[in-house]
């Protein structure tokens, strides 16, 4: 911990932090925008049709000024995505083979470009090729300058301009349609992710500067569905990445900064992609075993109160009648694990009793009633579809479909189905009368029938 | 044979290998995973190297294949588990050669392989890395290699070529007629790192998605029949090639570079000039449309 701090008084390592920070934001707030119009790779194409273009600012220019240098890679990116797309739309080949292709010819070229002027050059080309890898500890002072004003400039636009994005970033048709200059604004956002791909040139490099476009972006919708949250998410997480894989750099000598920040944000990605809460695979697993739990109590209930139906039909209500699991289970098949594990939920709740001497199953008169209404209601439910047509289309369908308590004319025409084909679930009915029979006498339970 | 020769006969092997593995993937749109996998392959050598800590083909193989598949692997299961395909093949890509990458420097002093050689390949130093068997010369290790690799692939393409075919045209019928479409998927893959692997070494990761990508799409543009699509494609590769060597020779430039850029001038030919998909043609197909209706009127 000492060194770290000891580390970051050193305004050198200071200067590469907040340059590596700024990246990191401005990639993952612009990422955001690439990986849902599924142009992530883009980045990477982009990021390696950008060394012809550096190679030959410097070929003209004559030396190594970063401000020539990222014109140039800012050019040569534009003139390979500008490739890429006319490659799609004059011929057959597909995106991800016009992508490769300009990716790795350019990238060819580019090395051609390098390798020329190490022969010929001047002499005052050290450190073009580290553009490759990246070397964000060769970060100076006027480097973070650029880099700030860059992905300053990035993230301004991006706010103003936010509902603009939006839109042509998920209905590009209605964008059209009311009337918004989509190629112009397409074209604005192919100019930024060049911008972030440019001013992380110097810190990550041309190979990996595609993962600080998607990585971020990616673990960030995993715990949102709203876009102005994961931008600022994304943003977060690629400046989290910035600093850790730079603090972790500076610890040991020779470590490349490019790839730790890549691996901070791969970390970050994979720590989404389990807890996230949105997409998570662990809440969703929950939310899958929760419904799972559900179903098969839902299925318990209504399978023990068909068994009990016909045992209170033939003693007229005298018994419930246990059952053992076996006959359970045969009804509506559901794994034994969680069979087990709601079972004793529900005699927790009083639902249910266990005979322990023959391990039999019985309903309580609480969970009778609860069966009764499962029962009740998926009945209902079988009428509706049978009968769908005969109901008139009402939001009552799309919402909730609270079939106990739904409108008035729709519940009772269908419970007069259900009685038409004699699959009312009557099991409640017939204990209740047998009940009152024994408590009040037979008066009432005549006055209840005809109730 | 001259030293000249030996390096286009490995540019050429080079070429004919990733010609006819490319056209496959650029059939199934699966461009973008010989990109991701020329990359893991890094760490594949470099793990390679650790637990075996030799620099042995037959381990850099190996270890090679083995990250290659996990490659595939791990971009199949993010993308089964939600995340858009490009997206899952931009994240495990870059991953896995940002740990080849650090695993590199950490270890650096002991490895005798370099980022930027594996990157951009040293096609120039094949001649003078012989196999040498019995004190007998028996020419470039890479040659052998490669030669091995290009047999291999050939012999998968020729027992599965219906198999191959089917997956690459219509993946839902193969998988209605009872083809393995995973293990079609997994065999190509394997294809596709034994592939790289060998290239790897002599003419680095650029040259082989290049080399990959580059003369299947121009022999796409050229035919419709997959055979001579794979013809053409190899033969397009071994053009680069030659052409390649013979101007980066003039230049003096990087051998490998300049086969990627002339892989790709010759998709730039066949994009405009290809007698059925050209511009060219289109263009004038097109004039001659509208003239016919301008007769009409």
């Amino acid at each position: 911990m000492e060194t770290v701090l000891n580390m970051l008084q050193d305004p050198n390592v200071q200067w590469v932090l907040l340059g590596t920070i700024l990246l990191g934001i401005a990639s993952g707030v612009i990422g955001s925008f690439a990986l849902l119009r599924k142009q992530s790779l883009l980045g990477d194409a982009m990021a390696h049709a950008a060394l012809p273009g550096i190679c030959i600012a410097f070929l003209l220019y004559g030396a190594k000024s970063m401000s020539w240098l990222l014109i140039g890679a800012s050019i040569s990116g534009l003139i390979g995505t500008y490739c890429i797309q006319a490659i799609i739309k004059h011929s057959r080949i597909k995106e991800d083979t016009a992508i490769g292709l300009v990716l790795s010819v350019f990238f060819g070229f580019g090395i051609v470009l390098l390798t020329y002027i190490q022969q010929n050059g001047s002499g005052n080309q050290a450190g073009l090729d580290s553009f490759i890898f990246g070397q964000a500890a060769a970060i100076v002072g006027l480097d973070v300058q650029i880099i700030s004003v860059i992905a300053f400039v990035l993230i301004f636009i991006t706010f103003i301009l936010f509902k603009e994005l939006k839109l042509i970033t998920f209905d590009p048709q209605f964008a059209q349609g009311i009337g918004l200059p989509i190629k112009w604004l397409n074209g604005l956002l192919m100019t930024m992710i060049v911008g972030a791909v440019v001013i992380g040139l110097q810190a990550v490099g041309v190979i990996l500067m595609a993962a600080m476009l998607i990585t971020p972006a990616i673990a960030a919708r995993y715990w949102t569905e709203r876009l102005d949250h994961m931008v600022v998410l994304a943003g977060l997480v690629g400046g989290i990445s910035g600093i850790v894989g730079t603090l972790l750099s500076t610890l040991s000598r020779g470590m490349p900064t490019g790839p730790l920040i890549i691996l901070a944000a791969t970390i970050l990605f994979l720590i989404s992609l389990i807890f996230g809460t949105k997409k998570g695979l662990l809440p969703k697993m929950v939310k899958q075993w929760k419904v799972k739990r559900l179903v098969t109590r839902e299925n318990v209930l209504s399978s023990l109160y068909e068994l009990s139906e016909t045992t209170l039909k033939e003693s007229e209500g005298k018994e419930i009648g246990s059952y053992s699991f076996q006959q359970v289970v045969e009804l509506r098949p559901v794994s034994t694990f969680t069979l087990l594990g709601v079972v004793k939920d529900l005699k927790k709740e009083g639902l249910l009793a266990e005979e322990q001497a023959n391990k039999q199953l019985m309903l309580t008169e609480k969970g009778l009633e609860l069966a009764h209404e499962i029962v009740l209601k998926n009945r209902l439910l079988d009428m509706y579809l049978m009968f769908e047509s005969k109901f008139p289309v009402s939001n009552w369908r799309e919402g909730s479909m609270d079939l106990l308590n739904g409108p008035k004319e729709i519940i009772d025409e269908l419970r007069a189905l259900l009685k038409d084909f004699g699959r009312e679930p009557n099991g409640l009915f017939l204990y209740k009368k047998k009940r009152k029979i024994g408590n009040k006498g037979f008066h009432s339970a005549v006055e209840g029938s005809e109730g | 044979m001259s030293y000249e020769g030996w390096i286009i006969l490995t540019g050429s092997l080079v070429g004919i290998t990733c010609g006819l593995t490319g056209c496959f993937l650029i059939l199934r749109r699966m461009a973008m995973l010989a990109d991701a996998i020329s990359h893991t392959v890094l760490l594949g050598i470099v793990g390679a190297y650790l637990v075996s800590s030799s620099l042995d083909g037959i381990y850099m193989f190996a270890g090679a294949l083995v990250v290659g598949l996990l490659t595939a692997f791990f971009i199949q299961l993010l993308h089964s588990s939600g995340v858009q395909s490009d997206a899952a093949i931009g994240v495990v890509f870059t991953s896995l050669f940002a740990l080849g990458v650090i695993l590199v420097s950490l270890y650096a002093g002991r490895i005798h392989l370099d980022v930027d050689h594996a990157l951009m390949g040293e096609i120039a130093f094949v001649p003078w890395d012989t196999l040498i068997i019995a004190g007998m010369d028996l020419g470039p290790r890479a040659v052998w290699m490669l030669g091995a690799v290009l047999i291999i692939n050939l012999a998968v393409i020729l027992l599965f070529y219906k198999e191959l075919k089917i997956c690459s045209f219509d993946p839902e019928m193969a998988l209605a007629i009872g083809i393995p479409v995973m293990f079609m998927h997994y065999l190509l893959m394997g294809m596709l790192s034994i592939t790289t692997v060998a290239s790897f070494d002599s003419v680095g990761a650029i040259l082989v998605v290049a080399m990959l990508i580059a003369p299947g799409a121009s022999a796409y543009l050229l035919t419709d029949k997959l055979s001579i699509m794979l013809l053409l494609s190899a033969g397009i590769g071994v053009a680069s090639a030659v052409l390649g060597y013979y101007a980066a020779s003039m230049f003096n430039v990087s051998i490998s570079g300049m086969m990627a850029s002339m892989a790709g001038l010759l998709f730039v030919l066949t994009f405009f000039l290809s007698p059925k998909h050209g511009l060219v043609m289109k263009w004038f197909f097109r004039r001659s449309l509208s003239k016919g209706s301008n007769g009409l009127q």
